[in-house]
């Protein structure tokens, strides 16, 4: 390896006995939200119970956690991050991106391609799947290319990714252009009944853009990247659905448009999902005035009546899950001009608090934020997580959905610092994550 | 209300005594002209031409100087004063310039007038016209023509109100003000 | 003097108030462009740096000969000559510049935000001249300085921005202090040329320049940067000068005194007929005159009042 990895030390250990009693458990795949005690042993959750229930000798050697006044949850799933390894390891490696992860509380994290060498062959997959179970701690689901190379031309081996283990199909950061590759792309995934995940952009409407067109980007003289870019990919996308039977999932959507052409093809039938970033719910493009390169992203910042449409798109379930789109860039990616800085921002240690923004607005109640972020993205993704049952595997977030504080980019994690919520105060603070029954983060 | 150091009867007197002091100095009024530091010189230099005019029957010609942007306190963390217009309607050069100014204390005013007045030409000769000294002088400058010479301590305010500015004639004085982030400097 | 400022990134953080200290002092400083000696000691041994990212010869001259008026050393450092080619950042240009302690740092980038982005992040006063298609507030103060000299007063004016509003800093800037000092301001273009939301900010939108100009005290020319469009803006300048070019037969329209003002560079015969520049309305030059004072003005209130009023 040409890097030094951080190695977690916690990743050696064997798993523990643990009991979490007193919290408040919300496993929203078994319809459970109450005070209940968990045991976990080997990894695998072993009894979940009323308060007090689970006999004395089951606890011999436990350790416990006191989750009084927590909440308990299945482990958080981000369905959508970037995690730069291979290839740009100076902004974030699968290590890093791992400690980050479990920082904000997510389990399982689902990696885009975009890397260098692109993840459109299964060499590059596997490579990312041995080094998160090497160095990681969180589970890592690959999210192989559409195409090879990104270049929106060819079809990826998409059969032989699905079996070194791909969850879904993307070109992310980039959108599937051309109609017939994307009209291919669905047919074909179809035979592996797996997603195929659309950056939705028109490239040709945004050229040059770096943030939402509106008044402030007249204002502020940047060149806009209207919604319409968001809403003519939406409509094609979901015109190629009917024909071809593929399953079309939605990235990061922002725009009032896709929100409404997702509701109207959900309402026919159509196989299509679609996921919400926090920042597009509660920024605007507002934030971009004073050129903070950390309000640039793709799609950018919309406008109030886009963040009032995604939110109601999260109210009447147009909106499925909640996924981050963490894109980790160093400063020197961003400390340029507005126009030359990277797109992206990072998200996972800051989508609990922010998503419990919308709990606090009475947008979703604390248990459909919790299904948003487990067990819905489990079920698109196909994936046996986001549940707490007996017997399934011990991937458990626990957090304080009182603790207040301020959100303190230094304290990240994350290799990098680029977030436009510093000093942003918050409510809702992770205290365990546990993978598999191993501690892997706490904080008190 | 402390007692005026001077009245305007007071004043009066010193400009008409100030005329004739210049006039004689410069046997007549050939080749004069006045000029007088905003703000308060402006209104003495006018008084002394129109004194000038009836004893002599020449108006002698007047400029107009801010001194602010030749002060050596520019940019020093102060505050910037108001800046007026310089206006010299008139060639300096070779012309006999008697400055006038309200009060001379420190000598910086003089010393930026002066700078200033360089600037316009090459005089055949600069005198300085006065109404108060109060004395404390920081550079080695002196009147040629002083109203009345008023003995003062630092923390002193000279304040002269002319009924041009000020509705009244007269001067008082009165202890400082402290008022640092007002910079009352009207005052060398 | 107060003005609470230590950096001039845009008319947007200025009030009324600033404006007219801005443009009363102006007046002063006209004078002394007047005298024998040009020059006047109030900047000696303080440092300038004009940061040319863009090439500009007369906004950077303007700054150059406001500087050395004022006795300020005035080092010019333009995109050809910099370490920007040489693959360093912004920022370590910037860096750089700082650590030779300058007092004020001239910016001009075709960026947005460069300016604010440099003033976060060093030390001295930044004056931005010129950032992107976002703000020239020099230019803005020198346009009003000039409508202030041929008109009563700058309440209930009546403005016509003709041209290339979306690219222009120009019309972003006049329209800002427009409206802070209650004038009232029609852009005038093709739709392609009008950025989504312009009624935002408060202005009215045409599309025919002879209804625009009926009725206006000041009509503003800008620029058309042919290689700022791509073929979809428009679609040839012989068109756009049929529709937007101001001529001598489409001003009998407009009121007898009205003024015509033009950033410059004038493309004649484009945007502006040479009969039009001829005819004594046009006050090209008189702006020119006005900018150096302007830029003489706010380098002495920048640094005057720097210190004490951090912004």
């Amino acid at each position: 390896m040409l890097h030094e990895f951080q190695v977690d030390p916690r990743l050696q250990e064997a798993p523990l006995k643990i009991l979490i009693k007193g919290g408040r458990l919300i496993d929203p795949a078994n319809g459970v939200d109450g005070p209940h005690d968990l045991l976990v042993d080997k990894g695998k959750i072993k009894q979940v119970s009323r308060p007090g229930q689970i006999a004395e000798p089951q606890l011999e050697g436990a350790k416990i956690i006191d989750a009084t006044g927590l909440i308990v949850s299945p482990g958080f799933l981000d369905m959508h991050v970037h995690f730069r390894e291979p290839g740009h390891e100076y902004k974030e490696t699968i290590a890093t991106g791992c400690l980050s992860a479990v920082a904000g509380g997510f389990t399982g994290v689902a990696v885009m391609p975009n890397t260098n060498p692109v993840n459109d062959n299964r060499s590059v997959t596997e490579l990312i799947l041995a080094q998160s179970k090497a160095n990681g701690g969180t589970h890592v689901y690959p999210i192989p290319a559409i195409s090879r190379g990104l270049k929106g031309e060819q079809l990826t081996d998409m059969a032989e990714l699905a079996e070194a283990g791909a969850i879904g199909f993307s070109d992310d950061g980039r959108p599937v252009t051309s109609n017939e590759l994307m009209r291919r792309a669905l047919e074909y995934s179809r035979m592996f009944d797996l997603p195929v995940i659309q950056h939705s952009e028109v490239l040709d409407l945004t050229a040059g853009g770096c943030m939402n067109e509106g008044p402030i980007s007249t204002e502020l003289g940047l060149k806009g990247m209207p919604t319409e870019a968001e809403d003519i990919m939406v409509y094609r996308d979901i015109a190629l659905l009917p024909k071809t039977g593929g399953r079309l999932h939605v990235a990061h959507i922002s725009s009032a448009g896709a929100v409404d052409l997702v509701r109207q093809a959900k309402a026919k039938g159509l196989s299509v999902t679609c996921e919400v970033a926090p920042h597009h719910f509660i920024l605007t493009d507002e934030s971009v005035r004073g050129f903070d390169t950390n309000t640039k992203m793709s799609p950018p910042l919309r406008a109030n009546r886009d963040v009032e449409a995604v939110k109601e798109g999260m109210k009447d379930g147009t909106i499925d899950i909640i996924a981050t789109d963490h894109a980790p860039h160093a400063e020197l990616d961003k400390q340029v001009e507005y126009s030359c800085a990277a797109f992206g921002i990072v998200g996972l240690e800051t989508a609990l608090p922010l998503s419990m923004e919308m709990v606090a607005e009475k947008i979703i109640t604390l248990p459909s934020m919790i299904d948003m972020l487990t067990a819905r993205p489990a079920k698109l993704f196909k994936l046996d997580k986001g549940n707490l049952a007996e017997g399934k595997d011990a991937d458990i977030t626990i957090f304080d959905p009182s603790a207040e504080y301020k959100i303190d980019i230094t304290r990240f994690k994350s290799k990098s610092k680029n977030s436009p919520f510093d000093g942003r105060q918050v409510k809702g603070k992770i205290r365990y994550t546990i993978v598999k029954g191993k501690i892997l983060f706490s904080e008190n | 209300m402390s007692q005026p150091a001077l009245t305007a009867q007071d004043i009066q007197r010193a400009l008409i005594r100030i005329a004739h002091e210049i006039l004689e100095r410069n046997k007549g009024a050939d080749n004069l002209a006045l000029v007088g530091i905003r703000t308060r010189g402006v209104p003495l230099a006018q008084r002394l031409i129109e004194q000038i005019k009836i004893i002599e029957g020449v108006e002698v010609p007047l400029g107009l100087l801010d001194i602010t942007l030749y002060r050596d306190d520019v940019a020093t963390g102060k505050q910037n004063p108001v800046l007026k217009k310089t206006d010299i309607p008139f060639a300096i050069t070779e012309k006999t310039i008697v400055l006038v100014d309200d009060v001379l204390f420190t000598g910086r005013t003089i010393r930026a007038a002066i700078d200033e007045l360089m600037d316009f030409g090459r005089p055949a000769g600069v005198q300085l016209a006065v109404l108060i000294d109060r004395g404390h002088r920081e550079l080695p400058i002196r009147a040629d023509f002083v109203g009345k010479n008023l003995p003062t301590s630092r923390d002193m305010r000279v304040q002269v109100q002319l009924a041009e500015n000020d509705d009244t004639d007269q001067v008082i004085l009165e202890k400082r003000v402290i008022d640092k982030g007002l910079n009352k400097r009207k005052e060398d | 003097m107060p003005f609470p400022h230590k950096d001039l990134l845009g008319i947007g953080q200025l009030s009324k108030d600033d404006i007219l200290t801005i443009l009363d002092a102006t007046e002063s400083f006209k004078e002394i462009s007047t005298r024998p000696i040009k020059k006047v000691p109030t900047l000696r041994g303080r440092t300038i740096v004009n940061l040319f990212f863009e090439p500009s010869t007369r906004t950077r001259t303007s700054f150059e000969i406001a500087g050395k008026r004022l006795s300020a050393d005035v080092i010019n450092v333009t995109g050809s000559t910099s370490s920007v080619t040489k693959g360093e950042s912004l920022l370590d240009t910037a860096y750089n510049l700082e650590a030779m302690n300058p007092d004020i740092l001239v910016v001009r980038h075709s960026a947005s935000g460069v300016p604010h982005m440099l003033a976060q992040k060093i030390n001295c006063s930044v004056i931005n001249a010129g950032d992107g298609a976002h703000e020239h507030p020099t230019q803005a103060l020198l346009d009003l300085a000039t409508i202030r000299e041929h008109k009563e007063n700058f309440d209930g004016l009546k403005v016509a921005i003709v041209g290339d509003i979306t690219h222009s800093r120009v019309a972003r800037s006049n329209i800002l202090a427009m409206k802070t000092l209650g004038m009232t301001v029609t852009v005038v273009g093709p739709p392609t040329l009008i950025p989504v939301g312009m009624e935002s900010l408060g202005v009215r939108v045409s599309h025919n320049l002879e209804e625009a100009i009926a009725d206006a005290d000041v009509i503003m020319m800008l620029r058309i940067q042919e290689e700022r469009h791509n073929q979809t803006s428009f679609p040839s300048l012989r068109e756009y000068s049929i529709l937007f070019g101001l001529t001598a037969e489409k001003l009998k329209k407009a009121k007898e005194d009205v003024i015509i003002l033009h950033p410059g560079p004038v493309n004649r015969g484009v945007e502006i007929s040479p009969d039009v520049i001829e005819s004594g309305h046009c006050l090209i030059l008189n702006q020119v005159n006005n900018g150096v004072a302007v830029r003489m003005t706010l380098m002495y209130l920048l640094l005057g009042g720097a210190d004490e009023n951090p912004n």
